[in-house]
């Protein structure tokens, strides 16, 4: 009985050692490096010397401004997201033919052929002077600002990040069994109401996976504000990347990234503990 | 010419979609596929941005390897030299653009960039030859390099502690660009201009992401000097920069787009991109600040740990050649400060003021230092303005 432990016992450690290896290597290592950097010193030309030192953390609030547009465009962006994918996601699963579906599909992928660098730079020239506002122009409303502002970022993230709500949403709501609708009609509910009570909570769990999946993303994002904002809306994600590539300051930028990972940690704690409770507990299906 | 001209129109959806069924189910190869639908095309000018997936054609002249990395900065370079020197080699030039030098110093301190190639402006070599990051250049396998035609005002800072580490590409200047149809007047200065930001000009200027200049300018409209690092001053710059930020169209050094589009009225700008825009659009101009501004050379390096060393010199030296530097200097417009290229070019452009501006305007110009490279206020006066 003994033996028998010991050999399953090594079997699922030897099953589990490449996850391991892999999470050890890839996640738990760079966080220590990052960490330990976070109490160093900017050395003279740049990089990093060691130190024993919180001034990082200090400093910390002379970034508050890149935590709040953060912490302001990432939940707003995956509620509009939300909102937008839904309706889409639903026509897919439901109303859509089986002939046009596989199409249909293909066109919401088919942006992820190229990369969002290129993607969001063409927006630069659809959402500026002679794009969009030349055409309301045209038809007597002028002097549209759209470019360089908090609603061409939204656009950029909604734009960059629909597909990636689509898809879970869309693989829930497919999988749903249409025989409880036809239930729901028979005992007299309206299609509102099936809407409601049925399709709407058994499609929890992919809102759910498409809310983190977009959110989590969101938090480190720093391109589409540095393209459609101008660089004047400017995000945790940049003030990392300009500590890291144009100041050279990696003990600070650091400190700002593990302050990331605290306020990540915390508000997707928070997240779960609200969402799946609600999600009829089937939170297996989460991801 | 023999092909109808619908050969090489894109592919309509039905067609598309009936190419995709009959490649489902299994009536035509994957590759008849790709070809008729275009993803193969696609896939090939995504396979020609990666080198190692092309088949490399016979070399030329020895054996240089089948590609480069080459880092420099945007509009900088004319295409067909590019693609002239890949057909000649058989080497695939990457070219990567950036913004700023502490960016290519950011990369190059981190290590492992991969480049072989790369172009830093004057006040940063000294501290790349400090930092061990730069190899001395064997002159000997430059032979277009001729530094009796060089101006040695642009070229000294390519020579330290009597080893020389760079070659001279391109100098010139940084002042403000603008669109004279939407501003009622004419800025002349870096007071000016922050004036105007903050005036007529709200919501239309744009500055650098880049601290030299932008920090720069707005020490030049406060009187002090363009290469302050004294902590008073950079305080007062500071707060004219958070000051205006409200009022700015963006903070980029991609300024070219916003210009074009009629978005943006005014710019610091680099000398060539004044040139290129002035071309192209006449209202937008470009003028040297009264009170001041930055006077620069580029060059040629090669990083201490590039890869394709053969490769890189053989670059160099074919963008040294005068005639290929006359082609570069037609698509970006900056004067050379060689005397054998200035040797062929039209008369007239020695009377550009864009690219020779007025004595007087010249004098008042600053070359960037060493110090504002490394300097961590200057860096945390840039990232502060930012993140505001």
């Amino acid at each position: 009985m003994a033996n028998e432990n010991n050999r399953s016992g090594l079997l699922t450690g030897a099953l589990l050692a490449p996850a391991t290896a892999w999470f050890l290597i890839m996640l738990i290592m760079p966080l220590i490096v990052v960490a330990i950097f976070s109490f160093g010193e900017r050395s003279p030309v740049g990089g990093y010397v060691a130190s024993f030192t919180f001034d990082q953390y200090a400093n910390l609030p002379s970034r508050f401004a890149a935590f709040r547009n953060t912490l302001t465009f990432a939940p707003f962006g995956t509620l509009a997201s939300l909102l937008i994918a839904y309706p889409l996601a639903y026509f897919l699963a439901v109303k859509v033919s089986a002939r046009w579906k596989l199409l249909l599909l293909v066109l919401v992928i088919v942006p992820f052929w190229t990369s969002l660098l290129i993607r969001t730079y063409a927006w630069i020239f659809i959402l500026g002077g002679k794009g969009i506002p030349a055409m309301l122009a045209f038809i007597g409303i002028d002097d549209v600002r759209l470019i360089n502002t908090p609603f061409a970022v939204m656009v950029g993230i909604i734009y960059g990040y629909l597909p990636l709500m689509v898809f879970p949403i869309y693989v829930s709501l497919d999988k749903l069994d249409k025989r409880l609708l036809e239930a729901s009609s028979d005992l007299g509910g309206t299609p509102f109401r099936s809407f409601l009570q049925i399709t709407l909570p058994l499609s929890m769990p992919g809102m759910a996976t498409g809310c983190m999946l977009v959110f989590i993303l969101l938090m480190g994002e720093f391109l589409i504000p540095a393209f459609l904002g101008g660089g004047k809306i400017f995000f945790v994600g940049n003030a990392l990347v300009d500590l890291f590539l144009q100041s050279r300051n990696w003990p600070f930028g650091s400190a700002v990234a593990i302050m990331l990972v605290i306020v990540m940690l915390i508000t997707v704690t928070l997240y779960m503990r609200l969402t799946v409770g609600k999600s009829t507990g089937r939170d297996e299906s989460l991801m | 010419m023999s092909k109808d001209y619908k050969d090489n129109a894109p592919i309509t959806a039905k067609k598309f979609m009936e190419e995709f069924r009959r490649y489902q189910k299994g009536s035509v190869s994957r590759r008849h596929f790709m070809g008729v639908t275009g993803l193969g095309t696609a896939m090939a000018v995504m396979g020609s941005a990666m080198p190692g997936l092309m088949s490399s054609p016979a070399h030329a002249s020895g054996d240089l390897g089948d590609r480069l990395i080459f880092s420099t900065w945007p509009n900088y370079h004319n295409p067909a030299n590019m693609e002239n020197f890949t057909g000649d080699t058989g080497v695939n030039i990457q070219i990567n653009a950036f913004g700023s030098n502490e960016e290519m110093l950011a990369k190059l301190q981190a290590g492992a960039t991969g480049w072989d190639v790369f172009v830093p402006t004057n006040y940063t070599i000294s501290n790349y030859v400090e930092l061990d990051l730069i190899q001395e250049l064997d002159l000997s396998r430059l032979p277009n390099h001729d530094p009796s035609s060089q101006s040695p005002m642009f070229s000294n800072p390519a020579t330290v502690d009597g080893k020389v580490y760079a070659v001279l590409k391109n100098w010139g200047h940084t002042g403000i660009a603008y669109n004279s149809a939407k501003l009622s007047k004419a800025p002349t200065s870096w007071k000016d201009f922050f004036d105007m930001t903050m005036g007529e000009g709200s919501g239309h200027t744009i500055v650098h992401d880049y601290q030299l200049t932008t920090i720069g300018g707005a020490l030049c409209a406060l009187g002090y000097s363009f290469n302050s690092v004294d902590a008073g001053e950079l305080a007062k710059a500071e707060k004219l920069l958070i000051d205006s930020k409200p009022h700015l169209f963006a903070i980029t050094s991609d300024y070219q787009p916003g210009m074009r589009s009629g978005d943006a009225w005014m710019t610091i700008c680099w000398n060539g991109d004044g040139l290129q825009l002035n071309n192209d659009i006449p209202e937008i101009k470009y003028t040297l600040a009264t009170d001041g501004g930055e006077i620069w050379s580029d060059f040629y390096c090669i990083p201490k740990d590039a890869e394709h060393v053969d490769a890189a010199y053989a670059f160099i030296n074919y963008l040294l050649d005068p005639k290929v530097q006359v082609l570069e200097f037609e698509s970006h417009g900056y004067a050379t400060g060689d005397s054998r290229v200035d040797a062929l070019l039209p008369p007239e452009t020695a009377e550009n003021e864009i690219l020779f501006p007025a004595a007087e305007l010249m004098n008042g110009l600053e070359f960037g230092a060493a110090a504002t490279l490394t300097d961590p206020l200057r860096a945390e006066v840039i990232a502060r303005f930012k993140s505001a």
